[in-house]
């Protein structure tokens, strides 16, 4: 048997044999020709950098283009000073709003078992699925001059379409999902053992809540705080129709970079729109943050 | 075919896995792998299969080259821990995968793919399974599944990793027995990898002990048990007592006093005296060269299993046979039948 | 639980049903006129069909990319696996407006493009790009997760039963990858057709050519024509609707593949 292999062996040229084993050890299992590869790689590079990196380098090229000087005077505009107020404002209520009954709504899912729970998951994605245009257009129906409420509305001179009580309450609904839609998975997988040893040491439902609960999934919960924040600052579609566009009073950021690119001013336009790709910029750093103590988190 | 692999050597960074294998498998053998884990054995499978490649070293089939063919190349069967079968994929599809991206030259018709799969569903006992999907399956049919589509391309040898860890104990057995009788059927030569030397020994024709990717001894079942070539291997096969002894000029020293048996051709100095459980013959106070105390006996099926504190203070456990019982408090001889001794 | 509900009901559930209560006030006739106006079904035709194709682009472009970030190590691979997440999270009247400045005519890409004679702002095609820019992160990120956890032994397993890597792929890997390649079309295609802000400035909106549907509900609000504008969001909320139902059936039958233990 040796004397065979040794024969075989040394039948073939020792450099063809590397060849023939440097060849069939680079066609390695998992992987694909070098060619492919590349082509692979210099697509999805490619790619990227044509549809997402290049729409977020013009932001910053176009609103310093006529230098920072122009790019701060553009910002600290009256109405763009009130643009930005009435975004913190509304953020500030609908995520208040949102991480309130998100974190009340994940808590009941997750931890209880009823009948259509699956059905109230679906609900609660809803908003997800809607076009902006039609969560805004419901509360245009509901409160708006033909609206079913929008009569009585008039005569107790309650103005809450083209006014900020609209612009909240459209933004509330389109970013309804991310606080409860964070916490669901998370708290169903952690289940309920933790808050029944609480209760067995003889905790109130308050104290579990604050001193078991509370902390498990803090992590969580800022997580859903950021996404739902960043989508409450940016929404645009919702918040259009309910407006009505009233400058200095019910714009928003995006709205009014909407009313500034209509008139040409491109250096403020891009400048107020800086500022929210900035913020998505930020948002996506701390994601990514927040998504490590939550991998860490896990078992 | 046999198989022939020379000098392997094969690192992972700072991790030697494997450090100069030598081996040789003979057509039609039924070889396992035996070693903890980290032996580097299932390495030497993967290289041998064309899924890992060697730093250094040569692997040849019947003689032939085999690192200069990837493993699409190889024609070996190769049968994986957790089965990899394609979930997307009946039983029957997992089974024709192999002989259907078979090159359009070779390849069988649609006929001639069911009729061959039929056959091999048949071999192992499952073609009432064709239509079903591998996650409606149990672990060992799953098992056996991979097994018959690993056979389908006809290979020319048959490699199997640790194809009944992921099993209960129970179908672990059933299986074992019918891998041997699955052997002796097609007569393949096959090396299975296997961290459990009971399997081993029941299942294969020859065992190739690794530690630390070093080979530490090859032979069969009996003659590793009886005659093993390390302290690694007297450890690591069947259960055995172990004390640190002092080898001299001709005399073995335990614990300062003399013990009446001879050296056995060990080196001097610091060693391990090894003696099987059931090879420690126990007999009246002064009758061997320990004295010890029973300190407990738990007695069942055929034997008495006593622990016995020695007189330097060391607890080892012994198998006596039944019928003259042993109790607690009793003072006792023991003496080794046979015993290896070993360099510390 | 009960607050739950309550909350529930006031933000989703009493809006949603305002919207419909206001389409059952239309006969099916009137419903029907309304929908199958020229400027209505040609707004809907758009939305849908360019929707769908930049879907499918997400699709193939969304596994491309995929594939890069997870089997292969290149300079940068962090960087442009988070870089995925920019359409998630840029307020998308920003992104309008990024993308009308880059492809029009004198853009960076726009000016290239249009000594090819392709013109992209203002047209169909802009609406298309807007789209695709929209959907990346949903085919990415839907499929990623599935690809890093695929076995690695079931592609060993194809090699040494023979296969190339072509057919390793084609027969393996992309069938473990449908389920969650489809959940990402269509998660893509509904974020897309229902898409307002990132495609209005790139659209050129004109009528019949380049208007998309949730412009045309924007533009009968501002006409005080609710019914019309009911009309067309009844008929994308039911698709969105019937795409949330499969891509539900979508997981649970991906579920059901995999194996038990």
């Amino acid at each position: 048997m040796t004397m065979q292999l040794t024969h075989s062996v040394s039948l073939t040229p020792p450099a063809d044999k590397a060849r023939a084993r440097a060849s069939a050890a680079a066609a390695g299992i998992r992987t694909e020709p070098k060619l492919v590869r590349i082509a692979v790689i210099t697509l999805a590079v490619l790619f990227l950098t044509v549809f997402v990196v290049l729409p977020l380098v013009v932001v910053f090229a176009q609103a310093f283009s006529k230098g920072i000087a122009a790019y701060l005077a553009a910002l600290s505009e009256p109405e763009a000073q009130s643009a930005i107020r009435l975004t913190l404002l509304v953020a500030a209520i609908s995520v208040g709003l949102n991480l309130l009954f998100g974190v009340i709504a994940a808590w009941a899912i997750a931890k209880f078992e009823f009948n259509g729970k699956t059905f109230l998951i679906s609900l609660i994605d809803l908003p997800f699925s809607v076009s902006p245009v039609i969560s805004g257009l419901v509360f245009v129906l509901l409160f708006g001059a033909q609206g079913y409420w929008g009569a009585w509305l008039r005569e107790h001179d309650i103005q809450i379409l083209f006014a900020v009580p609209g612009i909240v309450l459209a933004t509330t609904f389109v970013t309804f999902p991310f606080v409860a839609r964070a916490l669901i998975p998370l708290m169903q997988e952690q289940g309920t053992q933790e808050e029944e040893a609480a209760i067995s040491l003889g905790a109130s439902g308050l104290q579990t809540f604050f001193r078991v609960t509370l902390p498990n999934i803090k992590w969580g919960v800022l997580y859903g705080v950021l996404l739902c924040n960043a989508r409450a600052m940016g929404e645009f579609g919702a918040v259009s129709v309910v407006s009505g566009h009233i400058r200095g009073e019910t714009n928003t950021m995006p709205l009014f970079v909407e009313i500034l690119y209509n008139e040409y001013q491109f250096v403020a336009a891009f400048g107020i729109a800086s500022l929210l790709a900035m913020l998505a910029l930020v948002t996506l750093v701390i994601k990514a943050i927040l998504e490590r103590h939550l991998d860490e988190g896990q078992p | 075919m046999s198989i022939e692999v020379r000098n392997l050597i094969k690192r992972f960074g700072s991790f030697t896995a494997l450090d100069g294998v030598d081996l040789k498998v003979e057509n039609g053998e039924l070889l396992a792998l035996l070693g903890p884990s980290g032996s580097g054995k299932t390495t030497l499978l993967r290289i041998i299969a064309g899924l890992d490649w060697p730093d250094e070293g040569e692997v040849a089939f019947n003689g032939e080259d085999a690192l200069a063919r990837g493993a699409r190349e190889r024609n070996v069967g190769f049968v994986f821990q957790h089965y990899a079968l394609f979930r997307h994929m009946t039983v029957f599809e997992n089974v024709a995968f192999g002989l259907r991206v078979q090159p359009r030259a070779v390849r069988k018709n649609e006929a001639g793919i069911r009729a061959r799969v039929k056959e091999l569903l048949d071999l192992v006992q499952l073609d009432w399974l064709a239509d079903h999907y591998p996650n409606q399956l149990s672990g060992g049919q799953r098992q056996r599944i991979a097994l018959a589509r690993a056979l389908a391309i006809e290979p020319r040898i048959l490699l199997l990793d640790e194809p009944f860890g992921a099993l209960d104990a129970k179908v672990r057995k059933e299986l074992r027995k019918w891998l041997r009788s699955l052997h002796r059927e097609i007569n393949l030569t096959s090396i299975f990898v296997t961290h459990d030397q009971e399997e081993a020994l029941e299942v294969a024709n020859r065992l190739v002990v690794m530690d630390k990717g070093r080979i530490e001894q090859i032979g069969s079942p009996g003659d590793i048990y009886d005659n093993p070539a390390s302290a690694f291997v007297h450890g690591f096969i069947g259960e055995s007592i172990v004390l640190p002894v002092e080898v001299a000029e001709g005399s073995v020293r335990f614990g300062g006093s003399l013990l009446n048996i001879a050296p056995d051709g060990a080196a001097c100095g610091a060693s391990k005296l090894f003696v099987r459980r059931h090879e420690m013959a126990v007999g009246p106070s002064g009758s061997g060269v320990f004295e010890g105390t029973v300190h407990h006996v738990r007695s069942f099926g055929p034997v008495q299993r006593a622990e016995v504190a020695l007189a330097g203070g060391e607890v080892i456990e012994i198998d006596a046979p039944r019928g003259k019982e042993l109790h607690a408090g009793d003072t006792v001889g023991l003496q080794p039948r046979r015993y290896r001794i070993f360099a510390a | 639980m009960g607050l739950t509900l309550t909350w529930l009901s006031v933000i989703v559930l009493i809006p949603l049903a305002g919207l419909f209560l206001r389409t059952l006030e239309l006969s099916p006739e009137q419903f029907w006129s309304i929908l199958s106006s020229r400027r209505t079904l040609n707004a809907l035709r758009i939305s849908f069909g360019l929707a769908f194709a930049a879907a499918c682009v997400n699709l193939v472009m969304g596994t491309i990319i995929v594939w890069a970030l997870v089997r292969y190590r290149f300079p940068g691979r962090r960087l442009f696996d988070a870089i995925v997440d920019v359409p998630f999270a840029l307020p998308t009247a920003v992104a309008g407006v990024a993308l009308t400045a880059l492809f029009a005519e004198k853009g960076w890409l726009g000016a290239p493009l249009a000594e090819l004679g392709v013109k992209v702002a203002f047209t169909p095609i802009g609406i298309f790009v807007a789209m695709v820019f929209i959907g990346i992160p949903f085919v990415v990120r839907t499929v990623q997760p599935v690809l890093l956890d695929l076995d690695p032994e079931i592609e060993e397993a194809a090699a040494c039963l023979g296969a190339n890597r072509w057919h390793t792929i084609v027969r393996v890997i992309l069938p473990s990858l449908t389920p969650a390649l489809l959940t990402g079309l269509a998660l893509a295609f509904a974020r897309a057709v229902g898409e307002y802000g990132s495609v209005i400035f790139i659209a050129g909106n004109l009528p019949n050519v380049s208007e998309i549907a949730p412009l045309l509900i924007v533009i009968r609000l501002s006409e005080f024509r609710y019914a019309d504008a009911t009309a067309i969001a009844v008929v994308m909320l039911v698709v969105s609707f019937v795409i949330i139902f499969a891509v539900n059936r979508l997981q649970r039958w991906a579920r059901s593949r995999i194996p038990a233990d």
